[in-house]
């Protein structure tokens, strides 16, 4: 089992490196920054621009650039923005800020989405199962930017309802905030609300849908008479045998499900004004900058390679027959 | 969850029935929606279970036998409509809630389902599932630790080895044949009243099968409780129930005491069901009644006798009404039929079998012509020498490695000649589809040769393996998958010919020639395979098969999916196709009695080797491996009281991985014959591989003329 | 043997007697008629959400392809007169911030963008049939190989690639664009169709064909492709809902659809920025946004129950989670 894991693993840090050496050579390839350079206005002189095309090594094959931007990041130096910043300076504090909405989201997103698809499946055909089934086709149908916009309009009608800044939908804290630590938490959350339910209803649509399937399948499964036909209520076997093994199909989605969480994501902040990974690599596009678009592929690919194994992980916990692999 | 007729609750018009029936159902009816309106499961049925008492409820897919237990369990889905009563020792069942009904199942009642490989819920272990089964209904005095000690006394009667350490397996871990008695032990664990088995045994191989009916008949013994054993099998029934009830369309159409039913059935489905099982006892002699048509739709059923259509004593009268279940004739006790020609029935003074044939005008096909030539100056039309085919076992998905080999076929030898039918038989995983697979593949086997009307394939360029396909065909076990479902019957017929090169019109004449060939009208050519019934579908893969007129047919398991009224049909043709068109077949079947029936050589095969083989009269005769002695003894007979006299020889475990097979003889690790042996003689089968060697004549002093065994100790013993 | 008088004067129906005749014909008379095909349509058109769907989504497409007969302003018109207004009899959206008649605009952004979905999907399949068959029914290191493209493929999201792309389509048509959406949306398909063709060719129809000596390609456009089709044809409709999210979500950030072209994405970014005092700048090309991909889901899951009965309602065996879990991803990229 755990070599089966680890072999996993190995080749996922392969599938890595190669998913990031394409993002790399794409961007090395259609981005242009000395042409943004030469665009200022006044036009900086021909040393500068010289010196920019050997700063950011423009004139090397790209395989050479990557392995040595991939060298440095093997370092820890993710290598200079085309405006000359540090990448790893300010990498820690983007990870943090996305890596904050991700867990929220998919934590609230799995929790309520495995509730919410339970619920739906027992009552079939009932009045709340079509309910919950029109809300997840809607949410899934909705772009999450949209979302995003139509939450931010929302939240702004109930400031003014309330005539009190409820909700805040821009940056993650309130700028220069200074308070107690319990006043502190409070303006984190006012602002943490919007985004991460941006991201937590795409999520909670997409497992209770799956969920309320899986959850079908088993109702009309031999096992669950056999749990009724040894004495136990509809309801407790329902719950103990049918709920459990229907948790088992959901492991494998959440790979999935995390992949759809980074894309979403990345729109959820740019909408909320959060500086984080997704954000960032709107900026680099817009910059031209290879050096963030590489180092932010990497985070992703990192964090897809993770998810999957993850749910590799969880798989083999939930069921017997992959464990004694 | 269940709904009922109000009224039904309210019935005082039934009268108690008396004090010592246990289960008594009367008048149950249960219905379901579908799309094209109301089916009709189960249309007003009654009977009743004495405590201690065997019922065997019979009928073919879609008589409502399974529905009709499973409303006694209470287990129908919420959509079913149920009227009628179910007395459970006098306490009406029908209409008692969830909550209720809970405290009565898996306490009172308990149920084995057809399926144990879903019927078990993988996630947990198996002694957890039976301990929950004690835990639910035994209050508080039962503790977790208790449950767990008396889970392996459990599975320790119901025949598991190691108990102890198998508690705690996964149900994957479990072969099909130990889930089924893992069922049984939950289904005993609370010392029930009443047992139903809902096809307990259909999903299993023969020997299997032998050993899960033995559990059954011990938990009978130790609980004490009445049994309901849902079959379509009149063989499993005979053995083992002490009185029938026979379904047809949702209603039951013959009840009596089993050797009523078997010696003088007096409907004329329970005689065409009777006629229509090859018997392993008779053999070749034997007519078989194939009750052609489908069972109606449950639907809308016409007005009359719902067998009408496929009964051959049909009359006007028939579709006046539907005919009652009435004591027969002449019968004693309780032997009741609903025909109205029961009374003429009774005064045919045939026995089920012979009467069978007569009334349904079967006959046995003669295939004498073909052997005119003696055998060994036939042509052999398929040879088959010291064949072996190993799977690599490999781990993991992402980097494969090699961590063995899975001996699927290890060194196969046998021939075919022209004209006759070589029975393959073995359980399922012992080679015998692999076996097939690698000869119609046409590939260069891994190890020995395979010859097709002489020439070896290996080394055959694309072009000869194209010939050669023309004169070797097969007909696969399911006629539903070996059928593309978007092509109509046409282009399903015309494939190999178009393969082959045939031109248009050669094509549009051929097919429907070939339809007619095989029973099917020329003017079903443009419908669908979903369109046709099983039986008339296994037709059409014939018909196929046969388009390109070869000279060997391997027939895969070709009746194994069907019904059996079906399967006699179909065996019929194939028997008489084989005279017309003097064809060779190969035919692969799990069963003895079919193999006995077409056969004219068997081989047996086990964990991927041949361990007898030789002409069918005399392999019957005298088997002379253990292995087929048991696999002959597992096969009930349709006759009571043969069955009442025979001798099971049981075997012990499950067949090993053939991954990893035992040394020496294969099939010692479970050989009854080995267990009797000295150490010495014991020895040898551990340490050396027994080959194959005339067997001993049947009776001394005679010739044996085509038996081999391979068996180091081999010895005769009649188990027919 | 003894004979009786059983037999005598009793009606024998067809196929009761001789072993080799025909079936008696109740049985097949009742199924007479209704092939595959009429069966689909009566389950799809009795699924009113599906029915209602395709209805919506044919109106949409037609309204928004004709628009330019009937409504009062054309896309390039600009209205001197109306600047910012809400909807009015004269401008049924509103007009823009330069006097643009948003309708007209909105009509034009809905149909590029399904448009772009339509195309996208029809691309997709394609790709996604021939890898996933190939993969299938070859096996070895075909389909080690193609596998490993599409686990690469899915361990970037398509939006970053084409997002980190899109500079490059600066000025370009929006062709190339539907090109770049399709060449990264196969995937998942190609996969499912893989797994499919794993199993059918297994199945025994195939190996029949096999033994009769027909060869691969045959065999693949006979019997492989055919009876993939139902899925794929539900796999196109959610590939296109799909597509049309990820393809205004592109164009929103503006890698996208470049301007001249608009789409339902630029449109709503256009309009987002005054969101809260002109709401009907991005309103109604949202509103028309969501419609039409649920008009789109809608079809793809009542095609499903219609194809495919046993999934009842998009629910597949637990068997096949692992494959359709990824189709939702689809459904919900962006
Ligand atoms: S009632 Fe008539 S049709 Fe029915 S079984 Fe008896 S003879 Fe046959
Ligand atoms: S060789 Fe030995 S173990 Fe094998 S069948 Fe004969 S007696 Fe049994």
């Amino acid at each position: 089992m755990a070599r089966f894991l680890v072999r996993r693993l190995f080749n996922y840090v392969a599938l890595c490196l190669v998913a990031t050496f394409l993002a790399f050579a794409l961007a090395a390839l259609t981005f242009d920054p000395i042409a943004k350079l030469q665009e200022r206005n006044p036009p900086p002189p021909q040393s500068a621009i010289d010196a920019k095309r050997a700063e950011l090594h423009l004139d090397e094959p790209i395989p050479a650039r990557f392995v040595h931007w991939l060298g440095d990041a093997a370092r820890g130096d993710f290598g200079q923005t085309v405006v000359n910043t540090s990448i790893s300076d300010e990498l820690p504090r983007r990870v943090g800020v996305s890596l904050r909405l991700f867990l929220l989201g998919t934590v609230v997103g799995i929790g309520l989405g495995v509730i919410l698809g339970v619920a739906s499946a027992i009552r079939q055909y009932k009045f709340s199962d079509y309910f919950a089934t029109l809300f997840s086709f809607v949410i899934l149908s909705t772009p999450v930017f949209l979302l995003g916009l139509l939450l931010k309009y929302g939240a702004l009608q109930l400031n003014t309802a309330a005539g009190a800044q409820l909700l805040v939908f821009t940056g993650e804290t309130s700028p220069g905030f200074q308070g107690s630590f319990g006043a502190a938490l409070l303006d984190r959350i006012q602002h943490l609300v919007l985004p991460t339910l941006t991201i937590a209803l795409g999520q909670i649509a997409y497992y209770s849908r799956y969920q309320r399937s899986a959850m079908l399948d088993v109702l009309g499964s031999d096992f669950l008479r056999t749990a009724q036909a040894k004495g136990l209520t509809r309801r407790k076997a329902l719950f103990k045998h049918g709920l459990r093994t229907a948790l088992v199909p959901m492991a494998t989605l959440f790979a999935f499900g995390f992949g759809l969480l980074i894309t979403g994501g990345t729109f959820t902040e740019r909408i909320f004004g959060w500086y984080g990974m997704g954000d960032w690599l709107v900026y680099g596009i817009e910059q031209d900058d290879t050096n963030i678009t590489a180092t932010v592929t990497l985070f992703v690919a990192v964090l897809v390679l993770i998810s999957g194994w993850l749910s590799d992980v969880f798989y083999a916990l939930l069921d017997p027959r992959v464990r004694l692999r | 969850m269940t709904m009922i007729d109000s009224d039904v609750l309210a019935d005082p018009g039934l009268p108690p029935g008396p004090d010592d029936a246990l289960l008594e159902v009367s008048d149950l009816e249960v219905s379901f929606p579908s799309e094209d309106g109301r089916v009709r499961a189960v249309r007003g049925i009654s009977y009743r279970v004495a405590p201690g008492e065997v019922l065997g409820i019979v009928g073919e897919s879609g008589s409502g036998k399974s529905v009709s237990s499973l409303a006694v369990m209470g287990l129908l889905p919420p959509s079913a409509k149920i009227s009628g009563s179910i007395r459970l020792r006098g306490q009406e069942l029908l209409g008692l809630s969830d909550t209720e009904l809970s405290r009565i199942r898996g306490r009172k009642i308990a149920m084995v389902f057809q399926d144990p490989l879903s019927a078990l819920t993988p996630v947990y272990t198996v002694g957890d599932q039976i301990a929950e089964a004690l835990l639910v209904h035994g209050g508080r005095s039962m503790t977790a630790k208790a449950a767990a000690k008396r889970s392996v006394e459990l599975l320790d009667l119901v025949g598991i080895p190691n108990a102890t350490d198998r508690v705690n397996a996964f149900p994957h871990e479990f072969s099909g044949g130990m889930r089924q008695r893992a069922v049984i032990a939950m289904a005993i664990a609370n010392d029930p009243d009443l047992i139903i088995a809902d096809e307990p045994t259909t999903a299993l191989d023969v020997t299997v099968q032998a050993q899960v009916l033995e559990v059954l008949k011990t938990a009978q013994e130790v609980t004490g409780a009445g049994i309901v054993l849902i079959t379509h099998d009149l063989g499993v029934v005979a053995g083992t129930a002490d009185r029938v009830v026979v379904m047809y369309a949702g209603k039951a159409v013959e009840t009596g005491t089993v050797d009523e039913i078997f010696a003088a059935p007096r409907m004329p489905y329970t005689l065409g069901l009777l006629g229509s099982i090859p018997r392993l006892d008779i053999g070749r002699g034997q007519p078989l009644v194939p009750i052609e048509g489908q069972p109606p739709s449950m639907v809308a059923l016409p007005p009359g006798c719902p067998f009408g259509p496929r009964c051959p004593l049909h009359v006007d009268a028939c579709d006046q009404a539907e005919p009652e279940l009435l004591v027969a004739p002449g019968a004693s006790g309780d032997h009741r039929a609903a025909c109205i020609r029961t009374a003429e029935l009774a005064e045919a003074d045939a026995e089920g079998g012979e009467l069978a044939a007569e009334v349904f005008d079967a006959h046995v096909v003669d295939t004498s012509a073909l052997h005119t030539v003696p055998r060994t100056e036939r042509e052999v039309v398929l040879g088959v020498d010291g064949l072996v085919k190993h799977y690599p076992v490999r781990t993991g998905s992402v980097f494969r490695r090699k961590v063995g080999a899975v001996q699927a076929v290890d060194g196969v030898t046998f021939d075919v000649r022209a004209g006759e039918t070589l029975g393959l038989v073995g359980e399922s995983g012992c080679g015998k589809s692999t076996t097939i697979l690698e000869i119609m593949g046409l590939e260069p086997p891994m190890g020995g040769s395979v010859q097709v009307l002489g020439s070896d394939i290996t080394g055959l360029s694309k072009a000869d393996r194209k010939r050669i396909r023309r004169d070797l065909q097969i007909v696969f076990q399911d006629p539903m998958a070996s059928l593309d479902p978007r092509l109509p019957v046409r282009d399903l017929i015309a494939e190999p010919l178009e393969v082959q090169g045939f031109s248009k019109e050669q094509i549009a004449q051929r097919v429907p020639e070939l339809m007619r060939l095989v029973g099917l009208r020329s003017e079903q050519i443009n419908r669908y395979p979903g369109e046709f019934s099983g039986g008339q579908r296994q037709r059409i893969c014939i018909a196929r098969a046969l388009a390109l007129e070869p000279k060997v047919l391997v027939l895969d398991e070709p009746v194994s999916a069907l019904d059996v009224s079906i399967q006699a049909g179909v065996l019929n043709l194939l028997d008489e196709l084989k005279v017309r068109l003097g064809l060779a077949y190969l035919f692969v079947a799990h069963d003895l009695s079919v193999v006995r029936h077409i056969a004219d050589r068997v081989a047996v095969m086990y964990l991927g080797k041949i361990v007898e083989i030789g002409s069918v009269d005399e392999v019957f005769a005298a088997p002379q491996h253990p292995y087929t002695q048991a696999l002959l003894s597992a096969i009930p007979v349709p006759d009571p009281e043969v069955e009442r006299r025979r001798e099971r020889v049981l075997l012990h475990g499950d067949m090993p991985s053939p991954a990893n097979p035992p040394s020496g003889c294969r099939f010692r690790t479970r050989c009854p014959l080995f267990l009797t042996l000295d150490a010495d003689q014991q020895a040898r089968c551990i340490g050396e591989e027994p080959l194959r060697r005339p067997a001993q004549p049947a009776e001394p002093g005679t010739a044996v003329v085509d038996h081999e065994a391979a068996c180091h100790w081999a010895r005769i013993k009649t188990v027919v | 043997m003894t004979t009786t008088d059983v037999g005598a004067g009793t009606h024998v129906p067809a196929g009761g007697g001789a072993p080799v005749e025909v079936p008696s014909g109740p049985a097949a008379a009742e199924t007479e008629g209704v092939t595959r095909g009429r069966l689909v349509l009566r389950r799809f058109l009795r699924n009113r959400l599906a029915l209602a769907g395709l209805v919506t989504l044919v109106l949409l497409y037609a309204v928004s392809l004709l628009s330019p007969l009937f409504a009062p302003w054309a896309y390039n018109q600009y209205d001197y007169t109306a600047f910012l207004q809400p909807p009015s009899p004269s401008h049924w959206f509103g007009t823009s911030q330069i006097g643009e008649d948003v309708f007209a605009q909105t009509m034009r952004g809905l149909q590029k963008s399904l448009t772009i979905g339509l195309l996208t999907g029809l691309i997709s399949i394609v790709i996604a049939s021939l890898v996933g068959a190939s993969a299938g029914y070859f096996g070895g290191w075909v389909d080690r190989g193609l596998m490993w493209v599409v686990d690469l493929l899915l361990v970037l999201p398509s939006f970053l690639i084409i997002a980190v792309i899109s500079p490059a389509l600066r000025g370009s048509s929006w062709i190339w664009f539907v090109l770049l959406l399709g060449v990264f949306a196969w995937m998942i398909t190609a996969r499912i169709l893989r797994g499919m063709t794993l199993t059918l060719r297994e199945r025994e129809f195939v190996k029949a064909a096999k033994f009769m000596g027909a060869p691969s390609s045959l065999i693949i456009r006979r019997h492989i492709l055919p009876n993939m089709a139902s899925l794929m044809i539900i796999d196109v409709t959610i590939t296109v809902g799909a597509t049309i999210l990820l393809e205004t979500g592109l164009s929103y950030f503006g890698f996208g659809v470049q301007p001249p072209d608009v789409s339902l994405g630029t449109l709503i970014r256009a309009g987002s920025d005054a969101a809260v005092t002109t709401p009907w700048l991005f309103l109604f090309a949202g509103g028309l946004l969501v419609i039409s991909v649920l008009a789109v889901n809608f079809i793809g899951d009542g095609l499903r129950d219609a194809l495919d009965p046993n999934s009842r309602g998009g629910r597949r065996r637990q068997k096949s989670a692992r494959k359709s879990a990824s189709k939702t991803k689809k459904v919900a990229t962006s």
